[in-house]
């Protein structure tokens, strides 16, 4: 530890140094912006998001029309990809859960497909997924009229995935989709495009998942297990009452990373035309030229969902903490 | 009688597990039995154009001669269709270098490796772009398909490197202000998606230089790369850091040797092997994230398939060009996460004998 | 011991191999009900792998091992029905720190037996206060000591009413001066009449409890006597050996 004043010193001056040397560099890059953009005539600030947006958006949580402002715009985009995100990590989490037990199975057979599966899939990158299951569901899918029933009352068309929804106007009934001319009515329909950013999320995280989970089992002491089966405890009651309330605590800490993962893989969207947060963004950095305020803007805010991931999920960890002397 | 036991132990053992065998059995079956018809029965391995193909398969088979019409445009996009001995020469090589890299006995010989390595990007940078000894100049919107790929993740990487060491450093050092920025940085970094840093890159870069300095797209993308993943294997070096006994330090402070000579001679090196592992997998992640570019406009392995599957003599193959790119990645992705695993398992072995 | 009543416990030409490690090459062993037989031998004689044999924690490759008549084969309806019947001490306790200690008894009758809560909770009390510890009942096991939760192992074995026990090195990992604590219950435990058979260091008990001394070296059993016999004048030279090592100290 330094304690002459010379040595103390040296440790104040390096840090002023490279302080100074990070906000020279910062000033200088901020000086040539400011060039660039008044020569370009291209404004600053964010008032833009006032203006009139004057772009549709296909799919929409709140209302929203062309003449609403890009600040709306932005929020429309935003709640889309919390939709996205909340969605795709309770089905990513539920399949990546079974997918990790079976990969622990003692029937070789289901351990050998959930390792194919969980191999192709982290294999290939998620844009190419995303790109297959797009041109799945918008090309392959036929017409509304021959629409695919992969389960009771919900159908895929080239029109979007509609399924069957609770109603209460009425008294509370199931609203299912029905043909009615060219396209399906009741039930609600998602289009092509969320779906596709769905379930190419959610196949792809639930093999990381798998993973995480399989570590997570196989990561709680041998002991346990052989302690649970000398008890008699059969596989599946010794996993539930034993094994994973031990294996979530190893396994919180990368789930949740996989769930900020998630979220930000979810502006990917902007490839398939899915109106998230970065496609709404990307499209008003064109129209107004701002890019530096809509980049600036759509960093901060998936910077504070990726904090609020990680602060939820770590309260919940910190509550149901191993209570030790 | 062996393999009838195996049989009740494996797949039939009690009653749900039988259940599920003979349900996954009979997936199995039928799914491959879609696969060979569509993909061998019925598929169609020469023909003049799209409507041919089709008309031949009866729209119920793969064509094959999509990919025996296509696969160098996909492979090598848009560089000239005679030189394209070049980019397929830099593949090999890339491919090379990273399996000769995976010898343990060079790794003891790090400037040796380093080495190899600078003299292999070295090659392959003039085989790209040409204009000296006698090989024709290509310029690098050109550089497209794979070789593009493999560019962009080799040197992606490797430029992170040095600003990631530094920003491990600085993670872990006691002066609050390098400490700050680090932090700062890394976490700001790893809470944004890729392709808003690449946006950023792709954007702004220009804003940033003076007097509208043109950089070539292909290096603003790389650039995004650089800083992105620089955050990332930081945290990859600072798990190698970590993992270093205190009493490294405390032998090497006992020695006399100053901070730079203790992180550069004892620190550094044994960081950098344990984290070899974990290093492999950001490569596998950031050889998958190339494809990002395709969003900001850069002609890579996806982007050459996609453009394909649009031409139209040959419209809306998509499943054979993207089956096609999506072995590529597999075989590159599967073959280093095998390595990786293999890697692990016997470095914790040596840890532990010890 | 009684050869007219069938052995509780048989195992006849046990072989387990380890890779290329032979564990155990040939074992035979007839325990009755109400024996109480220690297993000692120096380390990698296969004492604890010999144990865990019986409840199928590990499977044999060779021979045949048979609890109260039930044959231990690949089938699960067997290897269920000696787990339920036989139980299990470790040597790291492995009490399932997310559990209280209550919870940690009342699991097994209840999810194996099909018990109803209120009456599981009540062996589960029973058993504590027998390895006097009904009141830490609603602690966690990471907040007692080691003696204390081995003792709550033993207890959490007892309450599946097994009609044998293994003990597989169950003082090993505790510090000495909570060994006695644990022994104790042990000795208890033998004096009642339980047949056990207990893999252990521990002479003096095996002195004070046990019916007969079973001696392993190297994957066999060397010899079998009874305590008197066996300390006064071993017959072997191993056994020889291993006793003057044990006791010289």
């Amino acid at each position: 530890m330094p304690v002459s004043w010379a040595a103390r010193l040296r440790v104040l001056l390096l840090q002023a140094l490279v302080l100074g040397a990070v906000l020279g560099l910062a000033a200088y890059l901020v000086n040539n912006t400011l060039d660039n953009l008044a020569r370009q005539g291209i404004a600053t600030g964010f008032s833009y998001l006032g203006r009139q947006a004057s772009f549709a958006i296909g799919e929409t949580l709140i209302s929203y029309s062309a003449a609403d402002s890009y600040g709306r715009a932005l929020l429309v985009g935003l709640l889309n990809t919390i939709e996205i995100a909340v969605l795709g990590s309770v089905f990513a989490s539920v399949l990546g859960l079974v997918i990790g037990i079976a990969r622990l199975s003692s029937n070789w057979l289901i351990r050998n497909l959930a390792a194919i599966y969980i191999e192709a899939l982290r294999n290939v990158p998620l844009l190419l997924q995303l790109f297959l299951w797009w041109d799945v569901l918008r090309i392959a899918a036929p017409g509304p009229r021959q629409a695919w029933e992969i389960l009771p009352g919900v159908f895929v068309s080239n029109r979007g995935l509609v399924f069957p929804v609770l109603s209460w106007s009425g008294g509370l009934h199931w609203d299912v989709p029905h043909l009615a001319g060219f396209n399906f009515a009741g039930g609600h329909t998602v289009t092509p495009e969320f779906a596709a950013l769905l379930v190419g999320l959610v196949v792809y995280t639930a093999a990381f998942i798998a993973e995480i989970v399989r570590a997570g089992i196989e990561g709680v002491p041998r002991g346990q297990s052989e302690a649970a089966a000398a008890l008699g405890l059969r596989r599946w009651p010794a996993l539930r009452h034993v094994i994973l309330p031990q294996a979530r605590r190893i396994i919180l800490p990368p789930l949740i990373g996989e769930y900020q993962a998630l979220t930000k893989n979810s502006s990917l969207a902007v490839a398939i035309g899915f109106p998230d947060l970065m496609s709404v963004t990307n499209t008003t950095l064109n129209q107004t030229g701002q890019a530096i305020e809509a980049i600036a803007l759509m960093m901060a805010i998936y910077l504070v969902l990726s904090l609020a991931i990680a602060g939820a999920l770590n309260w919940v960890n910190a509550r149901t903490r191993l209570v030790e002397r | 009688m062996r393999a009838l036991l195996w049989l009740r132990a494996n797949l039939f053992n009690g009653v749900w597990n039988s259940i599920l065998t003979l349900a996954a059995l009979y997936l199995i079956l039928r799914g491959l039995w879609g696969l060979a018809d569509w993909g061998v029965v019925n598929a169609v391995w020469s023909a003049p154009d799209g409507r041919a193909c089709r008309a031949a398969s009866g729209e119920a088979g793969a064509c094959w001669a999509f990919i025996a019409h296509w696969y160098r445009f996909i492979l090598f996009g848009r560089f000239p269709y005679a030189e394209q001995w070049r980019p397929l020469l830099v593949i090999l090589l890339f491919t090379g270098l990273v399996l000769v890299s995976c010898d343990r006995r060079l790794w003891r010989r790090g400037r040796l490796l380093i080495a190899i390595w600078v003299v292999g990007l070295g090659v392959s940078l003039v085989l790209m772009l040409g204009g000296i000894l006698g090989l024709s100049h290509v310029s690098t919107d050109l550089w497209n398909g794979l070789p593009l790929t493999l560019f962009l993740a080799v040197l992606g990487l490797a430029g992170a490197f040095p600003l990631a060491v530094f920003l491990a450093l600085g993670r872990r050092s006691n002066l609050p202000i390098l400490r700050a920025l680090s932090v700062g940085y890394i976490e700001l970094i790893r809470g944004v998606p890729l392709i808003t840093v690449l946006f950023m890159a792709s954007v702004m870069l220009p804003l940033f230089l003076p007097g509208g300095v043109n950089v070539a797209n292909a290096l603003r993308a790389l650039a995004g790369l650089m800083l992105f993943y620089a955050a990332y294997l930081a945290e990859v070096v600072r798990g190698g850091l970590q993992a270093i006994p205190r009493g490294q330090y405390e032998a090497a402070d006992a020695l006399g040797l100053s901070y730079w000579q203790t992180t550069r001679l004892v620190v550094l090196p044994q960081a950098l092997q344990i984290a070899i592992p974990p290093l492999v997998n950001t490569f596998i992640a950031a050889f998958k994230d190339t494809t990002l570019v395709t969003i900001v406009g850069l002609f890579d392995l996806v982007a050459t398939a996609s453009s394909a599957i649009t031409d139209p003599q040959w419209r809306g193959f998509y499943w054979e060009a993207y089956l096609f790119i999506a072995a590529i990645y597999f075989v590159y992705c599967f073959f280093m996460s095998r390595y990786s695993r293999a890697l692990e398992a016997s470095l914790q072995q040596r840890r532990a004998v010890r | 011991m009684s050869d007219a009543a069938a052995a509780m416990i048989e195992l006849i030409g046990v072989e387990k191999r380890y890779g290329a490690f032979q564990a155990l090459k040939g074992v035979s062993l007839k325990v009755a009900r109400g024996d109480r037989v220690v297993v000692c031998g120096p380390s990698g004689s296969g004492k604890s792998t010999l144990v865990r044999c019986i409840n199928r924690l590990e499977r044999h490759e060779a021979g045949r091992i048979i609890v109260d008549g039930v044959e231990l084969t690949d089938a699960p309806q067997q290897i269920e029905q000696v787990r339920r019947d036989v139980g299990m001490v470790f040597q790291q306790f492995n009490l399932f720190p997310h559990l209280t200690v209550l919870e940690n008894l009342t699991l097994a009758p209840m999810r194996v037996r099909g018990m109803a809560a209120a009456e599981a909770r009540e062996i589960a009390l029973h058993f504590l206060e027998r390895v006097h510890i009904a009141e830490q009942a609603e602690k966690y096991p990471g907040q007692l000591s080691g003696g204390q939760q081995q003792r709550v192992a033993i207890a959490r074995a007892l309450a599946m009413k097994p009609k044998a026990m293994l003990f597989d090195e169950p003082t090993s990992a505790l510090d000495p001066e909570m060994i006695k604590e644990v022994l104790d219950v042990m000795i208890a435990l033998a004096e009642e009449g339980m047949t056990m058979i207990c893999v252990t260091h521990e002479m003096g008990f095996a002195k004070r409890a046990a019916d007969r001394i079973v001696f392993m070296d190297e994957g066999r059993i060397v010899e079998e006597a009874p305590p008197e016999e066996f300390f006064s004048a071993p017959k072997s030279a191993r056994a020889q050996l291993f006793l003057s090592n044990i006791l010289g100290h």
